[in-house]
């Protein structure tokens, strides 16, 4: 009984996790939120390029996008996280005077989702068939247009699961910007609950910190789904039988 | 159907190669303005491949093309292409769209015509191959036969010169080919330059002008409809016809 109760104190103190909660809430949860919005964004920008450089004509250009790839998708984040934000400090702090940690933070974050969003947008591009491009340079679309118009957008439909699957995962890596130490108003959700669990000795703030998460994460997992099913099965009308074009010969003449 | 003033269509000497496979061979074609050439062979004879150099989608290795007599190697690709409707066996309509933008995203964007403006022509176009009250339907909610008339529909409406049909017919369930036969014998019957690229014997002999037959890369024989289908001068010829009829 006792070990179930100090169990019980040490993960599930309400006292604890109710007095962490202002700061999850008005400190962590915007922060956790802007750095993966941030990166997810700057992320899907790059990544794009990336994409469209990866079938790119160029040799140059696709062996470019591939040595970026594979070292930022080949590399543990916290590495990447602490060369970035450690290494690239004193060049931000000459450059703009500041000496937060933050926007590195998000330039790490950008630069590691970047590579994944990069595979993810090209593996759509190239699964969308080749008659599709080959119907719009008929058309008289260039190369360019045609990729614009026509290919790039059923891509990026087919991987939106995909896409929102990295931005899940942002959201958990979000926390490993703790690694480059950030002042008090710029703590995300871990660092929030960690610091609280460290004070206290209990863990129970960061169990808290935990179920903010999860409110974060579980929605979009489902919307995953949803999107998924919605691809897969799309909403059709019932096709209808091929009516004979009553219309042909008028049309033909006219 | 605008009136169409030019459109006669040359290709001399076509020569193309995938690496050592010697795809075509020397290839000469000629379709005079308002005619329909139809062109036929076995698989693999490079019958689609000929379309495909003929509005450079694919660049010829040799030969030359003329549209009216004047050679278009040196053209801007995009702009031959919008002279040249071309239809696909697969249909190739772009799912994400719908019917109507399918036919006008073109217009708009290649002809710079207004959004209503090139609504209107595309409606007035899909009006054409009976599927107005399709318009604003995604294609996957099609049948095949009406998806590849709206197809038709997206090339006739950038008033091409000459149209490219490439087995239009040959994805389709059989019930819905007619449908789609007859929409092309009606383009003819209208004085459109067509190149039809098909399996379809009865429409080779019934609607086109000329016949070409293609073999491993080079015209076997070509004439009018009779000389091909009923007076056949090479075995080959003989060969693939009792195989196909």
């Amino acid at each position: 009984m006792d070990t179930l109760e100090q169990l019980g104190r040490t993960f599930f103190d309400g006292e604890a996790m109710l007095a962490v909660l202002p700061d999850l809430l008005t400190v962590g949860l915007p922060n956790t939120i802007i750095l993966a919005l941030a990166s997810g964004l700057i992320g899907t920008i790059f990544g794009m390029l990336l994409a469209v450089m990866g079938i790119s004509r160029s040799r140059v250009l696709r062996w470019a996008a591939r040595v970026y790839t594979d070292i930022f998708r080949g590399l543990p984040a916290v590495v990447i996280i602490l060369l970035i934000g450690l290494g690239l400090g004193p060049v931000l702090r000459q450059l703009t005077g500041s000496t937060s940690p933050y926007p590195l933070g998000i330039l790490a974050l950008s630069l590691i989702a970047s590579a994944y969003i990069g595979e993810i947008f090209r593996s759509g591009i190239q699964s969308v068939e080749k008659g599709q491009l080959e119907a719009s340079r008929a058309l008289g679309f260039s190369y360019r247009s045609s990729m614009q118009l026509v290919v790039i957008p059923q891509g990026v439909r087919r991987v939106l699961p995909a896409l929102v699957n990295q931005f899940i995962s942002l959201i958990k890596e979000s926390s490993l910007i703790y690694f480059i130490g950030l002042v008090a108003s710029e703590r995300e959700l871990f660092r929030v609950g960690n610091d609280a669990a460290s004070n206290t000795g209990n863990l129970s703030p960061l169990i808290a910190a935990g179920i903010f998460y999860l409110c974060l994460t579980v929605p979009l997992t489902h919307l995953v789904n949803h999107i998924d099913t919605r691809l897969r099965v799309g909403r059709r009308e019932r096709p209808e039988p091929d009516e004979q074009a009553a219309k042909i010969g008028e049309g033909a003449q006219g | 159907m605008k009136a169409i003033d030019s459109g006669t269509l040359t290709g001399r000497n076509l020569h193309l190669s995938f690496g050592s496979n010697h795809v075509l061979r020397g290839i000469d074609l000629h379709v005079e303005r308002g005619t329909t050439a139809s062109v036929i062979g076995p698989s693999g004879s490079g019958k689609s491949t000929l379309l495909r150099v003929l509005n450079r989608l694919i660049e010829p290795d040799q030969g030359d093309i003329l549209l009216d007599g004047r050679s278009v190697l040196k053209d801007n690709p995009d702009e031959l292409r919008r002279r040249i409707g071309m239809v696909f066996q697969q249909f190739n309509l772009f799912p994400h769209k719908t019917v109507v933008d399918n036919v006008s995203l073109a217009l708009r964007k290649l002809r710079r015509m207004s959004a209503d403006e090139a609504r209107a022509k595309a409606l007035a176009q899909l009006d054409l191959v009976g599927l107005k009250h399709k318009a604003d339907v995604r294609p996957g909610n099609l049948s095949g036969g009406q998806q590849q008339r709206v197809a038709i529909a997206r090339a006739l409406a950038m008033d091409p010169e000459v149209m490219f049909f490439d087995e239009a017919t040959s994805a389709l369930d059989p019930e819905l080919v007619k449908g789609v036969l007859a929409l092309m014998a009606d383009l003819a019957t209208a004085g459109m330059t067509m190149v039809v690229v098909t399996h379809e014997m009865g429409f080779s002999r019934n609607v086109s002008d000329t016949v070409t037959f293609m073999d491993g890369g080079v015209v076997v024989e070509s004439g009018p409809p009779a000389a091909i289908f009923d007076d056949a001068r090479t075995p080959r010829l003989r060969s693939f016809l009792s195989d196909v009829l």
